[in-house]
Order: C-alpha cells, then sequence, then structure tokens
C-alpha cells in the first residue's frame, strides 16, 4: 500500500518537473516583459510587477512593427508556394508507381537534410544577380530550400494513405489526373494541409541564417533577426525588457496555434519521422 | 508495408479491348505525374542544386565577396597546400591545417553527440510518461509542445537572460537550494558556454524527441505487455526486452533525423555564445569566413567540408541500418 503510494507520487513528481520545466521559461520571459526600470534587475518568482512600458516602447520606438509585416508576408508566401507546387508533385509521388520514384522520394528527404550553410554562398551569388538582395524576396526564394521537401514529403505520406477506391471511380468517370487532384483529392486533403501549411509557416517564422545573411537594413528583417539584433545604446546595455516583450508577440500566436491544431501538429511531424 | 496501396489497380473497364484501354490509362498518368513533378524539380534545382554547386566550385576559386564573378580557380588552395622555404621548412595552409577549423568540427561533434544523447535520453523518459494513461496528460503533452513552438531566437535570448551571471533567475534558484555558492557567467565563461547551448537545445529539442518516440511506442501492441505483466515480468525488465527492442526503429530514425540537424547548427550559438571559442560550430564558422570577413572562398570550402561530412554520415547511415525513410516500394 505504502508502496504504491510511493510509486504514484514519484510519477506525479516526474509528472510535474516536465511541465514546469516546459513552461516557466516561457513563463518567466511574460514576467520579465512586464517589468521596466530597475524592477528589472531584481528577481522575482511571481508577478509583481505590472507595466506595460516595454510592449509601446517595442511597438512606438523604432521598426519592430514593420518586421513583423515583413516575417508574416514572407511565412505566408512561402507557404503558398510551397503548398502549391508540392499537392501535385505529391499526388505524382504517392498515386503514380514509375520507375526511379525511390529514388527521387530519397532525394527530396535529402535536400530537407541539406546544411543551410552549404547552399548559403551559391544563394547568396543568385540572389544578388537577381536583384533580390535585401528584399523579402530573397527570403520567399530561399526558403523554398526547406519547406518544399517537407511540404512534398508528408503530402506524399498523406496522400498515399488516401482509399484507392474514390479513385479509382473517378478514373472510371474519365476524369483526368488535374480533376481528380482538385476536385476528389483536395476536399480530403484539407486537414493534411492546414497541418502542413503550419508547420511549413512555423519554420519559415523561425528562420534565421538566410534571413541574417540577406538583408541588411532595419526594415527589410524579419522578427528572429530583429529580436537576435535588438541592442541598447552599448554592448553593455542589453534592453531585455524590450527583448522579452518583443519575444513575447511573436511567440504568443505560434503557441496559440500550436495548442490548437496540437493534435494535427503532432500527426505532422510524425509522419516523416517513423514510417521506417 | 504501404506497397499495398501506394499504386493504384486499374481494372479492364469494359469489353471490347481492355488491355489498350488500361496502357492508354497508365500512359495519360505517367505523362501528367511527369508534368506534375517538373515545377517543384525545377524549383528544387535552383534553390538546392545550382547553389550547392556554385558553393562546391566557390571554394577551388580565391572569390571575395567583393568579386564574386572575377574568381578564379586555385585548386585545393583552400583546403590544403604548403611552400617549401628555403631552409627546407614546409609551411602549411588551407582549412586542413588550420586550428580554427579543427576546433569548429570538435565543438560541432561534441555538441551534436552530447545534445542528442541527452534529447534521446529525456525524450524516452517523457514519451514513456506520456505513454502512461493518467489524469491531466493532455494537458502534460500540450505543455512539452511549448518549448518546440518557441523560434529558436527567441528561446536563446530567454535563456541568456535567466542565465544571466548578474540577474539571471538560475544563478539565482541554485544559489537558494544552495547546489553553488557563487553566481556563474554561464555563457560567457568559457567553462559553461558549452553547458549553456546544451541546456537551451536540449530543452528545445526534447519534446520534438519525445513526440517521434511516443508515435513509435503507440505502434506497440498493448496485450504484449499485459501478457508480460500476467508472465510476471518485472517493468524494468519488460522496458529492456519488450519496449525497447521494439521501439528501436522509430527511436533510430528519430536520432539519425536529430544527428544531421545537429550537426548544421547555427542560430544558437550565434545568439547565446557570440565569439566563444568554445562553442564555435562549423557552420558558425563557415558564415563568418564568408560574410563578416570577406573570405568568400575559403568559407565556401568549409561549407563544402560539411556538406561532405553529412552525406558521408547519411550514406553511412543507410547502408550500416538499410533504414528505409520511405516506406513506399521503389
Amino acid at each position: 500500500m505504502l508502496w504504491s503510494y510511493t510509486k504514484t507520487s514519484a510519477f506525479y513528481l516526474l509528472v510535474a518537473v516536465i511541465v514546469f520545466v516546459s513552461i516557466f521559461p516561457f513563463y518567466y520571459a511574460i514576467l520579465t516583459s512586464f517589468k521596466s526600470g530597475t524592477a528589472l534587475f531584481e528577481v522575482n518568482y511571481l508577478p509583481v510587477h505590472f507595466s506595460l512600458d516595454n510592449y509601446v516602447s517595442v511597438l512606438t520606438t523604432g521598426v519592430f512593427v514593420r518586421n513583423l509585416g515583413n516575417s508574416i508576408l514572407v511565412a505566408t508566401s512561402v507557404v503558398v508556394l510551397a503548398l502549391f507546387l508540392a499537392v501535385t508533385a505529391a499526388f505524382a509521388l504517392a498515386r503514380v508507381s514509375f520507375r526511379g520514384r525511390g529514388l527521387l522520394l530519397m532525394t527530396i528527404l535529402a535536400v530537407s537534410m541539406f546544411p543551410q550553410i552549404a547552399v548559403l554562398a551559391g544563394l547568396f551569388e543568385l540572389v544578388r544577380a537577381f536583384g533580390l538582395f535585401n528584399t523579402p524576396f530573397a527570403l520567399i526564394f530561399s526558403y523554398t530550400i526547406f519547406t518544399l521537401p517537407f511540404t512534398v514529403w508528408v503530402l506524399t505520406t498523406f496522400m498515399r494513405d488516401l482509399p484507392m477506391e474514390i479513385e479509382e471511380a473517378a478514373i472510371v468517370d474519365g476524369a483526368s489526373p488535374w480533376i481528380i487532384i482538385t476536385k476528389v483529392f483536395m476536399p480530403l486533403m484539407w486537414p493534411a494541409l492546414v497541418t502542413t501549411g503550419l508547420l511549413a509557416f512555423i519554420a519559415a517564422w523561425n528562420e534565421f541564417l538566410f534571413a541574417l545573411t540577406f538583408t541588411s537594413s532595419n526594415e527589410t528583417r524579419t522578427v528572429p533577426v530583429a529580436i537576435a539584433l535588438l541592442s541598447g545604446a552599448s554592448q553593455y546595455e542589453i534592453p531585455w525588457g524590450r527583448i522579452m516583450a518583443a519575444s513575447v508577440i511573436v511567440t504568443v500566436p505560434l503557441v496559440v496555434l500550436v495548442l490548437i491544431f496540437q493534435r494535427k501538429i503532432v500527426q505532422g511531424l510524425t509522419a516523416g519521422g517513423v514510417k521506417g | 508495408m504501404a506497397s499495398t496501396h501506394s499504386t493504384i489497380r486499374i481494372m479492364p473497364t469494359g469489353p471490347g479491348h481492355p488491355k489498350r484501354v488500361r496502357s492508354e490509362l497508365m500512359r495519360q498518368r505517367l505523362r501528367a505525374a511527369g508534368w506534375f513533378l517538373v515545377p517543384m524539380l525545377v524549383a528544387l534545382a535552383i534553390v538546392a542544386g545550382w547553389p550547392l554547386l556554385r558553393t562546391i566550385y566557390f571554394s577551388f576559386t580565391n572569390a571575395s565577396l567583393t568579386n564574386l564573378d572575377g574568381a578564379e580557380l586555385v585548386g585545393f588552395k583552400n583546403y590544403l597546400s604548403w611552400t617549401v622555404l628555403k631552409s627546407g621548412r614546409v609551411i602549411w595552409s588551407g582549412l586542413l591545417s588550420d586550428p580554427a577549423w579543427w576546433n569548429a568540427v570538435w565543438n560541432t561533434v561534441r555538441f551534436a553527440v552530447l545534445s542528442v544523447a541527452l534529447e534521446t535520453i529525456l525524450g524516452t523518459v517523457v514519451a514513456l510518461v506520456l505513454n502512461a494513461e493518467f489524469k491531466g496528460r493532455g494537458l502534460v503533452r500540450a505543455a512539452i509542445l511549448i518549448p518546440w513552438a518557441i523560434p529558436t531566437i527567441v528561446s536563446a535570448r530567454m535563456w541568456s537572460w535567466m542565465l544571466n551571471d548578474q540577474f539571471g533567475i538560475i544563478n539565482d534558484m541554485l544559489m537558494m537550494l544552495g547546489l553553488i555558492d557563487h553566481k556563474i557567467a554561464w555563457t560567457a565563461s568559457s567553462d559553461t558556454a558549452m553547458i549553456a547551448v546544451l541546456i537551451v537545445d536540449v530543452w528545445k529539442t526534447t519534446p520534438f524527441m519525445a513526440l517521434l518516440i511516443l508515435a513509435g511506442l503507440q505502434m506497440i501492441p498493448r496485450d504484449i505487455y499485459e501478457a508480460a505483466a500476467i508472465d510476471g515480468v518485472h517493468p524494468v525488465r519488460t522496458f529492456w526486452r519488450v519496449t525497447l527492442p521494439l521501439v528501436r526503429p522509430a527511436l533510430m530514425v528519430a536520432v539519425i533525423f536529430r544527428l544531421l540537424d545537429a550537426m548544421r547548427i547555427f542560430d544558437l550559438i550565434y545568439v547565446l555564445t557570440p565569439n566563444s571559442a568554445q562553442t564555435k560550430t562549423i557552420s558558425v564558422l563557415a558564415r563568418e569566413n564568408l560574410i563578416d570577413f570577406d573570405k568568400f572562398a575559403y568559407g565556401s570550402a568549409q561549407s563544402t567540408m560539411l556538406f561532405l561530412i553529412i552525406a558521408l554520415m547519411t550514406i553511412l547511415y543507410i547502408w550500416l541500418g538499410k533504414v528505409r525513410f520511405d516506406g513506399g516500394d521503389r
């Protein structure tokens, strides 16, 4: 009796530790973002200060709002582009058997494993040659390298699991592959498209290396770069309050989205990984 | 496993010429498949294939950031070259003789191995907890998704505030618990910089690992555990003898994905511990040379080497493990 009681308590203690470690840093960032002035430099575990100064300062001075706009524009365009290219490609890869299909799938997976730094020099040249340097288009263009393989991969695994009877019926009715995709599969694929799109959106929203390299002025930066480079008057005066406020602003929408779609996201994440 | 339903089998649809109908349909589908694949392949060739080839090309030239077009081929000079002095002394140059390069390789490997090992162990623990049935399981699963959802840059900055030497809450906690007697400059001190990076990476990525392992755990039929319980097998023994072998394929895929991902780490280190020689990885070093130091060709050589290392690891792994990533028929 005592033993089983101890075991249950140990289990719930472990659960509590997991939850605490997972949410404490974000909780502390929110706590810090509401502190201003010297309150920043006292350690508090519970909310005792409340001031919106940091939020006001981040949103009204500087170009953070512009950076937010850039991030939204880039991430949305990248998702639309990737989904558009991926849906048709996934149909071909999932539903039509042709020679070299396995190899092609492997190549696509290999591209998503590319170290981004390995294409940085070549992309830098391309971006400059196309005149895209320091514009959002440079990012929309370069982000395709990780969003496209990923969306193709996940949509292919989703499409492979759609029942073939539906497709056979459409073929009997004389539907062409294009009609099958747009009229038969698309309505069934909405959940998959939303999940994949959301994951690609998050990846584009968080990207740092390309954004840091292909933009050079404050106005064209995306939020991760803006947050990374947010600095005070000198190197030793890091504006922690403003950094935390900016961090909370860009993270809250993501956390909310992820919590709403958590089941779908877990499915999407594991679709690529665990099919061995 | 997917081979039974991944291709559509078309039945002859009418009397007449079933064979001709079938092949015509097949041809139409193949043609359509080709057209569907072309845009994606072209896009990938432009954003991935061509830039990769150019990076490799630049690594054999003397290109500089301001003079990309006028680059001249210099052979393997960026990788390794030597000059023999009159005195007979040999001077080596190129990245293979550069201590900064080998330091970065060592940092990258150390980071990748340690972080993935820790994430695998902790991820397994979290996955086992989530696989048990208890009240509030949904809540825990939602909670562990939060670190995953937070952008890397944001988590780097959040943690560098928490790990701040003067005002950081981590030092405060550890002092309160009596685990340390003086405040530690986690990110700045050379002894702890790598530990700081590992803490943040493990915090951020363990949830991903846990979810992948959990998906593997959930594919194990429950009755195996029931049978083990009826036979009176100790749960720890069940874990080693039943759970682990069955979850191993999923675990191995997760580990290799993470390992390849960890080898290319850039953003966390760039923001959390800038200019620390103890944490500078290949990606950070290569970008520094490419963009900041105007040693474009040299940076390209380092990028190319990282690509080769990762490619080699992948090939070795597929060859050794005979893992099939696609699950489809070839």
